[in-house]
């Protein structure tokens, strides 16, 4: 099966892999995936005042879900969180041209992302 | 070095250019059906079949009546399971096989078993890939008429003890059809010492041209019969109908007399070179794991899993080199290696397991290129993975609540 170049790049060229440290002020981490489904996704954004002014991930999986989730970094990054939320796996799909057996790359990718914001958002209700 | 590197010589294999030249009069000069036996044009095909015949029944220590070509292992699989299920119903409906078996013996078997024309043992493995001879005696019952086990499996490279499950086979009066294709041309074959009645093998995954293969069909002690599968003029004693592919067969001879006159060489060549690509990935690489058996093994085949890094995403770091995994990502039915799974192996590890396969072209240039490029590749997506970096915090990864999808 032959990836698009966008999915190539991507992994050849993560964006923004690394991680935050999980207590961290105004730090959200989401973790998807299982070690048996051969695929799992860490998201984590940083808000300042309601925008995410950084993002990391760091991901097992094959190379559409690697480029998955380093897309998603680089979409949330300067996006309220409003606006993140708006972020949907077909945009991802449609960015990276995903064949239909990847989908499920890019369903993970969208789950990090709300797991990230849910996270972060828990943190910030219990303060 | 020309890349890419082609290391996935269990899937196929580049033929032979002596293997082409002895094919190529057989195309446009000697064009004939070997079947026509009145005129020069079908003598010489005959002859040049016949010829072939000799070279790998030569291979397998086989007599040359006892070859029937088929299209290949595939075809000769399916032809001796369901051949001898059929002609020997009145005996029996049992078939012994296990769990590693090629998919054309597996999904041949469990067809079988659908349409209730069979029952099917599937034996377990232990941890190394390997059939326990006693495990086969005691599965067989009166209702049982043959029992399938492959030589040497396509992809941990381990190597059954056949012989004793030949001896067995006699000793209980019941058929032994054995799945060779990866065997074959690679370590020494003898059916008499072996004790194999039925055996599957094919020309590509020796350097020979793809779309020809062969069933061994014992003639002697005992004189198996099957029943043809496909109708038609008769041809193969009657085994397997079709006109004979000549330049193909042709060139699965030479191929079979190549690996004859050159196995002992190649094998430690092989052999060597496959055990520096081992110890080097194995001594650079923590938590990488050999799957298979250490000794009883193809002398070409590596399988080794990389924990925390999944396999496709390996292979699309090393798009020079052309390897194989049992990661689902890579498989058609989504789902790990099967046979991975059927030694234990853990899912994680076997969606991270990578398949080595060299072969009679490969350098220790290229061995040495691709040491480094493993080790490379499996180190940044390391650094990539979050089961990695949990491994490295100290966290159990089996004790994590995962979310499975």
């Amino acid at each position: 099966m032959a990836y698009s170049d966008k999915v190539v790049d991507h992994f050849n060229n993560p964006r923004n892999m690394g991680s935050f440290k999980k207590d961290e002020e105004g730090v959200g981490t989401g973790m998807v995936g299982a070690p048996e489904c051969g695929d799992v996704m860490k998201l984590q954004i940083k808000v300042q005042n309601d925008t995410i002014v950084d993002a990391k991930f760091k991901t097992f999986g094959c190379g559409s879900a690697i480029a998955s989730s380093s897309l998603a970094t680089e979409w949330l990054k300067g996006k309220t969180i409003e606006e993140a939320q708006q972020i949907k796996n077909t945009d991802i799909v449609q960015e990276l041209n995903l064949p239909p057996v990847k989908i499920h790359c890019s369903v993970l990718a969208e789950d990090a992302i709300k797991a990230a914001l849910a996270d972060y958002q828990k943190k910030a209700d219990s303060k | 070095m020309k890349l890419p590197i082609f290391l996935d010589n269990h899937s196929t294999s580049p033929m032979d250019q002596r293997v082409l030249d002895a094919m190529l009069p057989y195309f446009v000069e000697k064009f004939g059906n070997a079947a026509s036996r009145n005129h020069a044009f079908g003598w010489a095909a005959e002859e040049a079949v016949e010829n072939a015949r000799k070279q790998i029944a030569k291979l397998i220590k086989a007599d040359p009546k006892e070859i029937v070509f088929t299209s290949g292992a595939t075809e000769s699989d399916n032809l001796a399971i369901k051949g001898v299920l059929e002609m020997y119903k009145e005996k029996g409906d049992h078939i012994i096989t296990s769990s590693t078996e090629h998919r054309a013996v597996i999904d041949t078997a469990k067809s079988l078993e659908a349409k209730g024309k069979a029952t099917a043992t599937y034996l377990p493995v232990d941890k190394y890939g390997m059939v326990n001879p006693e495990d086969v005696r005691n599965a067989i019952t009166d209702k049982t008429v043959l029992i399938s086990v492959m030589l040497a499996n396509n992809e941990i490279g381990t190597i059954n003890p056949v012989k004793e499950i030949g001896k067995i086979a006699k000793e209980k009066g019941i058929l032994f059809h054995c799945d060779a294709t990866q065997g074959v041309g690679k370590i020494p074959v003898d059916v008499q010492d072996m004790g194999i009645d039925l055996m599957s093998f094919s020309a590509h995954k020796i350097y020979g041209p793809k779309g020809v293969g062969a069933l061994y069909v014992r003639k002697k002690n005992p004189r198996v019969r099957i029943a043809a599968q496909i109708d038609g003029g008769g041809h193969e004693r009657g085994m397997r109908s079709g006109t004979l592919p000549v330049p193909l067969i042709v060139g699965f001879g030479k191929a079979c007399e190549l690996c004859e006159q050159e196995m002992a060489t190649e094998s430690a060549r092989l052999t060597a070179m496959r055990d520096r690509l081992q110890t080097e990935i194995m001594k650079s690489l923590e938590e990488s794991y050999l799957n298979g058996h250490p000794t009883q093994r193809l002398p070409h085949n590596l399988n080794i899993s990389f924990a925390y890094v999944e396999g496709e995403s390996l292979l699309m770091g090393m798009k020079d080199i052309a390897l194989s995994s049992g990661s689902a990502c890579t498989s058609a039915t989504l789902e790990p290696s099967y046979v991975l799974r059927a030694l234990g192996v853990g899912v994680e590890l076997a969606h991270s397991s990578i398949r080595f396969g060299l072969g009679r072209f490969n350098t220790d240039e290229e061995i040495d290129y691709t040491i480094k490029k493993v080790i490379e590749i499996v180190t940044k997506l390391r650094e990539m993975s979050p089961l990695y970096e949990m491994a490295k915090e100290g966290v159990d990864l089996k004790s994590v609540q995962w979310a499975a999808h």
